[in-house]
């Protein structure tokens, strides 16, 4: 597959090279240094940097300008938009916005709902659903169109992204699914958390089957657990989220101070597992709240140093 | 049906309570269907007011009306020689009922007894739950006849989303996923196949955000 955009990301999966991305959430406030700092504690152990778009529907900064903020220090982002809070008009015009900073890369989701959120009174939009956002980015960049028809001045360059999560229900169409997010147009699909790596595997396997690894880069989504803690809050409190009961008692067999430490050892030796199946292509690495510590699990996991391709 | 559900009573005596001639006006359709604006919601909501004020000391005369609808001028016409006798109308009806009948008697003030909620059915004797949006579109057709718009709580058309657990919505464990309940049933129809037919945008103009709709039938007008 030849390269479609100028984004970094897109050359070292193109390239063969594993990917490695990361992510952070914009501040509560105007402050910019909250994203600088995050940012520039893992710039050199990861590809690109997503910016999540007021995730749990928590009123944030907004992903746009905190893409903004990462490019002018010269990090890739990877912009997330959902379609919880923008009708067609305001996703066409957000997206013309990120490419008039070269944003390249581009995460598509439908977004937590907003009861999760600090405005659970709010609306929500849905004018497209996260399927339709990619089939209008790709339109929006390899058609040079607009929804309406009209042509695009200088159409966006934008390497297309989505989520895919193996564990939510039904199963039987995760994958279906995934060759669905395919058939919109995605080009690379950062998954949810991975703790339950056999029915990772199994998910994998299905998408081999029908050859949906050749089509697609799979990321696989890794986030480190703090605490035995955190592992039981993710199992039981959010949604869509497989954490088996190994995971957690292997957490609780180490002394509270020692569990951080567990944590990114469950952390480093899944990279370590999934890196020899077939059809991953890289790595999402969510630390939340702990981006420190991006650094160490990339290194002790073998991805670092990261590819240098021609920009 | 349109389902409603019954305002605080609280709520009501404060729209009411500086009147002294009171119509409460109920209607025989889908309010009393779903237990919200019938006859018989009328009269217990006029006994628990004249209970109300006559604790306060305050005299307040409280008459009941159901009528056959109140989305009907032909049966709205029939209190068309008392509305003037009251100060105000206390409407059961949903908020079409409630509107027609302030479009109809434009001197007396109309106010709302129930919260309009949504299109639904009873599920079982208490239970009415949403099934229909009116988006104006119907594309029950492509979704084994469950509607991803009225019951997916992103109004997803290519769902479902990462949110769907155990068949239950992300928003509510009570919930089912409405997408879960569109894979069953394709299964069932053995219509699986179509589940990986993108759905396209959706035309939303003849939903709500087309402006207020209306429905010409040339070929039934008088």
């Amino acid at each position: 597959m030849s390269v479609k955009t100028p984004s970094k990301l897109e050359k070292i999966l193109r390239a063969g090279h594993l990917g490695v991305t990361s992510e952070c959430g914009p501040p509560r406030g105007s402050d910019p240094e909250a994203i600088k700092e995050k940012a520039e504690l893992i710039r050199n152990h990861v590809d690109a940097i997503n910016i999540t778009d007021n995730q749990t529907s928590v009123t944030r900064l907004c992903s746009l300008a905190s893409c903004i903020h990462l490019k002018l220090m010269g990090v890739e982002p990877v912009l997330q938009m959902v379609t919880r809070d923008r009708n067609r008009i305001a996703l066409q015009s957000d997206i013309l916005g990120a490419a008039s900073f070269d944003i390249h890369n581009m995460l598509c989701l439908s977004g937590d709902h907003q009861s999760f959120g600090d405005c659970p009174q709010g609306q929500n939009v849905h004018d497209l659903d996260s399927m339709q956002l990619i089939q209008l980015v790709r339109r929006m960049r390899d058609e040079g169109k607009f929804l309406g028809g009209d042509d695009i001045k200088r159409p966006p360059k934008i390497f297309v992204g989505a989520a895919a999560n193996p564990f939510a229900d039904p199963f039987e169409i995760r994958v279906p699914r995934l060759a669905k997010k395919i058939a919109a147009g995605v080009e690379f699909i950062q998954t949810q958390c991975i703790y339950n790596l056999d029915k990772f595997e199994e998910w994998m396997k299905l998408a081999r089957d029908r050859g949906l690894h050749e089509k697609v880069f799979i990321l696989a989504g890794m986030t480190p657990m703090k605490s035995a803690g955190m592992a039981r809050y993710m199992k039981n409190r959010v949604p869509g989220m497989d954490v088996p009961d190994e995971v957690i008692k292997r957490l609780s067999g180490v002394p509270k101070e020692k569990q951080p430490e567990e944590g990114i050892n469950i952390c480093v030796e899944a990279i370590q597992r999934l890196k020899e199946v077939e059809g991953v292509s890289g790595f999402h690495i969510m630390a939340i709240e702990w981006e420190e510590k991006v650094p160490e699990i990339a290194e002790r996991s073998g991805l670092y140093p990261r590819p240098v391709v021609e920009g | 049906m349109i389902v409603a559900d019954k305002k605080p009573i609280e709520e009501i005596i404060e729209e009411i309570k500086d009147y002294n001639k009171i119509l409460i006006l109920g209607c025989n359709e889908c309010v009393t269907v779903c237990e919200a604006g019938g006859k018989k919601e009328v009269g217990i909501l006029a006994s628990a007011l004249r209970m109300y004020f006559l604790n306060q000391g305050k005299e307040m005369k409280i008459d009941e009306r159901t009528l056959e609808r109140q989305c009907d001028n032909e049966y709205l016409e029939e209190i068309r020689d008392i509305a003037d006798e009251y100060d105000a109308i206390l409407s059961l009806a949903c908020g079409v009922g409630v509107q027609f009948t302030a479009e109809r008697y434009h001197s007396v003030p109309v106010y709302p007894g129930v919260n309009t909620c949504f299109l639904g059915a009873t599920e079982e004797r208490g239970l009415w739950t949403e099934r229909c949006q009116a988006c104006g579109q119907c594309i029950l057709a492509y979704t084994g006849g469950i509607c991803p718009v009225s019951r997916c709580a992103k109004r997803l058309l290519n769902g479902p989303c990462g949110g769907s657990s155990n068949g239950k919505c992300e928003i509510n464990k009570e919930l089912d996923c409405a997408w879960q309940l569109i894979i069953d049933r394709l299964k069932e129809l053995d219509r699986l196949d179509d589940y990986e037919k993108i759905f396209p945008l959706k035309d939303w103009s003849t939903d709500r955000a087309g402006g207020p709709r209306k429905v010409v039938r040339e070929d039934v007008k008088l």
